[in-house]
């Protein structure tokens, strides 16, 4: 079913204290492809997203058991002996609502970079021009780079956002939501944007858009109370799931 | 009804009456200080009073140079805030974003506490165990000096710049920390680059707050201090700071009206208003966060 | 290790070793609070003795006592307390319930923020010219009681603008569609229910007054006092005396000021067992207020 596999999640179990909300998950996400993880709210979707690059580490009485294992490498990301750092070098994310910096543009992009101690300008000039271009801002910005980020609409900063997370070279792009605080113009920015930056790079996102999933992914995956009740391609999810519930939230009948 | 709307209207009145007392505090700061220095300012020019480099009002010779009360006030300040600003930051930095809740939940009050213990107390504790124990270490820092009440003070004003530090970095919203976080930033990466620029308002007035109170502060200064007034950088000889000038006075007996009555007030009038610039700034950095923060 | 890894290495040594300063700075005042403590005590210790606690000053250290001093004390925070907590809630129940947003209240506001940073010892300055001289109080208990009042009021009053400034606007408005009016919603609702606030900003206030020297010595408060104020209950009519607020008075802080000045050694170990006893007084003022402000934080949530 799946070419080439990025990254795969094996039973995969996780708790915020003693709620047990991710129960066994089982996925696996395909290299350079869109994969999406819908369901409704509290379904667990957001948890197994922020799973992949640790976030979870930054708040107490989380715990994990299973493993998200990263190819071509095998690397579990959850193995308390890999460093959570490397692992968000490695994955990008995109967050709910555009979430800049309070600095410039130039600064905001090259945020990644400088934490790794590069701070050579020619270099650094490069990446922010490459990253720009790639996320279909650079031609709106180039004569303000040095101005605040915040200048910036809101799509427009979620595209540097977006900038920002490749500027460190990603092979996988976590993004939550990206356009539920955003209109449907700018929506449709970023939408085209995830269908063009997937030739280079494999893509995880969460929406509780369905025409949004089925615009944009290749994958589906369907969350609910924890489990992952059906994954296969979109075109299969959407026209002819195989679970009576998949088919139910579809339809509209509850979420 | 009409008896209802009556009595709302004059307790609204009352609580009027009951906020304008601080404004008239405040009037009254201000109307006693330059009328009871009026005679001060009278018989001394003005330039005298900002050039002369003696303060001697209780000589017969006497010179009217506030710049050595000054200098001393700075002094102190400036030690105080070479302690306190780095300490205060970092422990700032520590609880907003290093120290698990219920570690925080402890430090916290313990910090206020030192705010709390009374400055007469920090005195004793300067004068009777810090300078001793520095003069073991430097046999030259005379019984009275600028650096052990400079110490003391810093120590003291810690929790004030770490406690308002601490608010406006906490108010950075978890977005932006979790952006850096994503791209691989370490908690000091993060705290160094994202939060403290955030939060860069609350931290300068901080930074504001404690230097106004370092300079008002009084009985560290008065008991550790000396009471001598002194044109000088040095943090080993004894100063004199303007506070500890009002309390010299006040512990004889001036008579009312007299001239050196009316000095207190003229060095009053000069505190204050130092103290004011840094208070005014402090207040509008900080009301700029609550409005500015998007 | 490649170049890559020995960043990370490197920034992740940086951030461990912050994290053991910011530990280490925290429990460093923790420590200064135990020097300071076991300092004084060690010091004062041979004079904590009930001796101590109900004797006057005296000529000689080994039998000076802190009777008047902690008397005085008391009595002068009961005058600061009665002025400064009617008119500190007041103000901050006007400001966040009835003050509309105009020049008036951000000038209110400047103001005791302002306030709130005028050295103490310019409240005594202000004390000296306006109550002792104008108004006539002299140096009396009721001189000190109102420049300790003033001086602990915008702490009263940002404390009970904190604590209302908590409660959610859906309290009042349930209020209100009940048929309530303003000061009924602010009766009923507002103030018990930021009770635990205000208290916690008015204990705070008056363990910072307990301990003020600097404005009572300019109101010229160190003078020798061996008596007590008057008793407020008289044998005869009408039985009740406020001669007590224009009596003389020393409090505790001025009393170790005026020991520490002495050059004897006597006096010095007078000093710090006053201190041991002043401090204990501060920080069980202070061990009260956390603890209300956790009791009501636990009781109340939004």
């Amino acid at each position: 079913m799946v070419d080439k596999i990025k990254a795969e999640v094996r039973r995969l179990n996780f708790w915020y204290g003693d709620n047990h909300v991710l129960k066994n998950n089982n996925l696996i996400v395909a290299e350079k492809m869109v994969t999406a993880l819908v369901g409704p709210s509290g379904c667990g979707k957001t948890t197994l997203l922020r799973s992949f690059n640790r976030m979870h580490e930054l708040y107490p009485n989380t715990k994990s058991e299973g493993e998200i294992l990263i190819y071509p490498d095998s690397i579990n990301i959850l193995s308390k002996e890999i460093d959570a750092i490397k692992i968000r070098m490695r994955i990008g994310m995109v967050f709910q609502k555009p979430n800049p910096f309070p600095k410039s543009i130039y600064e905001n992009v090259i945020y990644g970079l400088r934490i790794k101690g590069n701070s050579k300008k020619s270099y650094l000039d490069e990446i922010v021009e490459e990253s720009l271009k790639k996320a279909a801002l650079f031609d709106e910005v180039k004569d303000k780079l040095h101005k605040s980020a915040y200048d910036l609409s809101g799509g427009q900063q979620q595209r540097l956002c977006i900038a920002r997370a490749l500027a460190t070279g990603p092979e996988l792009l976590l993004f939550d939501e990206p356009t539920s605080a955003l209109d449907p113009i700018a929506t449709a920015r970023i939408e085209e944007l995830i269908a063009s930056l997937k030739k280079e790079i494999t893509i995880l996102i969460v929406t509780h858009n369905m025409q949004q999933a089925a615009r944009v992914s290749d994958y589906t995956a369907f969350m609910y109370l924890g489990e992952i009740i059906e994954f296969g391609t979109t075109n299969k999810i959407f026209t002819n799931p195989s679970e009576r519930l998949t088919e139910e939230y579809l339809t509209g009948r509850f979420g | 009804m009409e008896a209802t709307k009556a009595k709302e209207k004059i307790i609204e009145a009352g609580l009027l009456i009951a906020s304008a007392s601080s404004i008239l505090t405040t009037a009254g700061i201000i109307f006693v200080l330059f009328y009871e220095s009026f005679p001060f300012f009278k018989h001394t020019s003005f330039f005298e009073f900002i050039t002369e480099k003696q303060w001697t009002p209780l000589f017969a010779d006497r010179r009217l140079g506030i710049l050595p009360l000054v200098a001393g006030t700075l002094l102190t300040t400036l030690i105080a805030t070479i302690i306190a600003i780095p300490v205060g930051l970092i422990v700032a930095i520590y609880l907003s974003e290093y120290a698990p809740s219920r570690l925080k939940e402890i430090l916290k009050p313990i910090l206020e506490l030192l705010a709390a213990v009374p400055t007469v107390v920090y005195g004793y504790f300067a004068l009777l165990f810090l300078t001793p124990l520095l003069q073991s270490f430097f046999p030259d820092i005379s019984g009275f000096n600028a650096l052990s009440p400079g110490i003391v003070m810093g120590i003291m004003i810690i929790p004030y710049i770490s406690s308002l530090s601490e608010d406006s970095m906490k108010a950075v919203p978890m977005a932006l920390k979790e952006a850096s976080y994503a791209l691989g930033a370490t908690r000091f990466q993060t705290s160094i680059r994202v939060v403290i620029p955030a939060a860069f308002s609350g931290v300068a007035s901080s930074f504001l707050l404690g230097i106004s109170r370092a300079m008002g502060e009084t009985m560290v200064v008065a008991i550790a201090a000396g009471m001598m007034p002194n044109l000088t950088a040095n943090p080993f000889e004894p100063v004199q700071t303007l506070t500890s000038y009002i309390v010299q006075v006040s512990l004889g007996d001036v008579p009312h009206g007299t001239f050196e009555y009316s000095t207190v007030f003229a060095v009053g009038v000069v505190l204050f208003f130092m103290t004011l610039i840094f208070n005014i700034l402090s207040f509008f950095l900080r009301k700029g966060i609550r409005e500015g923060v998007r | 290790m490649n170049r890559e890894d020995l960043k990370i290495y490197t920034a992740r040594y940086i951030d461990h070793a912050f994290a053991i300063t910011g530990l280490l700075c925290c429990l460093a005042s923790l420590g200064i609070i135990a020097v300071l403590f076991f300092d004084l005590v060690l010091d004062g210790l041979p004079r904590i003795t009930s001796t101590f606690f109900f004797s006057f000053p005296s000529r000689i250290p080994e039998k000076a006592g802190i009777l008047s001093a902690w008397v005085g004390s008391v009595i002068v925070i009961v005058v600061t307390a009665l002025f400064s907590i009617p008119i500190g809630v007041a103000t901050g129940i006007y400001l966040e319930e009835y003050g509309k947003k105009n020049w008036i209240t951000d000038i209110i506001e400047i103001n005791i923020s302002n306030l709130a940073g005028v050295p103490s010892i310019i409240y005594g300055l202000l004390s000296l010219s306006l109550f002792v001289y104008l108004l006539k109080f002299g140096e009396s208990i009721l001189t000190g009681g109102l420049t300790l009042g003033l001086l602990i009021l915008p702490i009263v009053i940002t404390a009970t603008r904190e604590s209302i400034r908590t409660i959610p606007q859906s309290i009042r408005e349930a209020s209100y569609a009940l048929g309530a009016t303003k000061w009924q919603t602010i009766r009923w609702h507002i103030i018990p229910y930021s009770t635990g606030g205000i208290l916690t900003g008015i204990i705070i206030g008056l363990s910072r007054a307990i301990g003020e020297t600097a404005p009572l010595i300019t109101i010229g408060a160190l003078t020798f006092i061996a008596f007590l104020p008057s008793s407020p209950i008289q044998p005869s009519f009408p039985f009740i005396s406020f001669g007590w607020l224009f009596d003389a008075f020393t409090v505790m802080p001025v009393q170790i000021f005026n020991w520490i000045s002495r050059p004897q050694k006597g006096f010095h170990i007078n000093a710090a067992a006053a201190s041991s006893v002043l401090l204990v007084m501060t920080l069980l003022l202070n061990g009260i207020a956390i603890y209300i402000r956790y009791r009501f934080r636990r009781r109340i949530r939004w």
